[in-house]
């Protein structure tokens, strides 16, 4: 079964995405928002914890980054950059969804 | 009524639009330069990203409060004090921050830089001056 998981919480303040990340199989599909984004970012305390996940597919919302301040640039390489519609596709997409919240 | 001046502090630990805490600390900071207390702002933890520089929230449909900071220094709030660990942590460094300034009348209106760049002890140092907290 493909699932997508949606984490929206900071990873320097809760623990949603280190949850989520001990739980996604690999092929599955992670995507980020709100403080999740802070996640995608490189060369943070947290950024090798989501690199060491190479064989899930991460995703990070792009107009959370743009309201943060967070230029493309900064996302580590290999995660897509989605918008709202790509998100929408997404839960579409797999067969079920995973909230972290 | 006591005319002593306290040492305020607001300590801001969340990063912005997920939740409220850093707009809400924004306004009671507003609302309190009203006092003529000594107030100090701490930035840690993922409070450091809320002086981060190209906020840019018309995508997500809310307000972009971010520039509201560079006006603390028409208040008199001029302490802006941030975590270097806090940053280094998240990537950051002083240049990914909003250039915040005030002018010290003081010393002939010079502009200064009210973002003080502060370690973890020497934080814990600063806090440890104060009289009264307020948490976001």
């Amino acid at each position: 079964m493909a699932t997508l998981h949606t984490v929206n919480k900071s990873p320097f303040e809760k623990s949603s995405l280190d949850s989520c990340l001990a739980y996604v199989k690999d092929g599955g599909s992670v995507l980020m928002y709100e403080d999740a984004i802070y996640g995608a970012i490189k060369g943070t305390a947290y950024a090798e914890k989501v690199a060491a996940k190479g064989n899930v597919n991460f995703f990070v919302l792009g107009a959370d980054l743009k309201a943060r301040g967070v230029s493309e640039d900064k996302v580590i390489d290999g995660i897509e950059i989605v918008d709202y519609a790509k998100f929408v596709a997404l839960a579409a997409e797999n067969d079920n969804v995973q909230a972290w919240v | 009524m006591s005319e002593q001046i306290k040492k305020f502090m607001y300590i801001n630990r969340r990063a912005p639009y997920g939740t409220i805490y850093a707009w809400e600390s924004l306004e009671v900071v507003l609302i309190g330069a009203a006092f003529d207390q000594d107030v100090s702002l701490a930035f840690m933890d993922d409070g450091v990203f809320q002086l981060v520089k190209g906020q840019d929230t018309a995508d997500v449909e809310m307000k972009n409060f971010s520039p509201t900071y560079k006006a603390l220094g028409d208040y008199d709030v001029t302490k802006l004090y941030v975590e270097k660990e806090s940053l280094e942590e998240r990537g950051l460094t002083l240049e990914d921050l909003m250039p915040l300034t005030y002018e010290d009348e003081d010393d002939d209106w010079a502009e200064k830089d009210s973002i003080r760049l502060v370690s973890r002890a020497e934080m814990a140092d600063i806090m440890d001056e104060q009289d009264v907290f307020f948490s976001f």
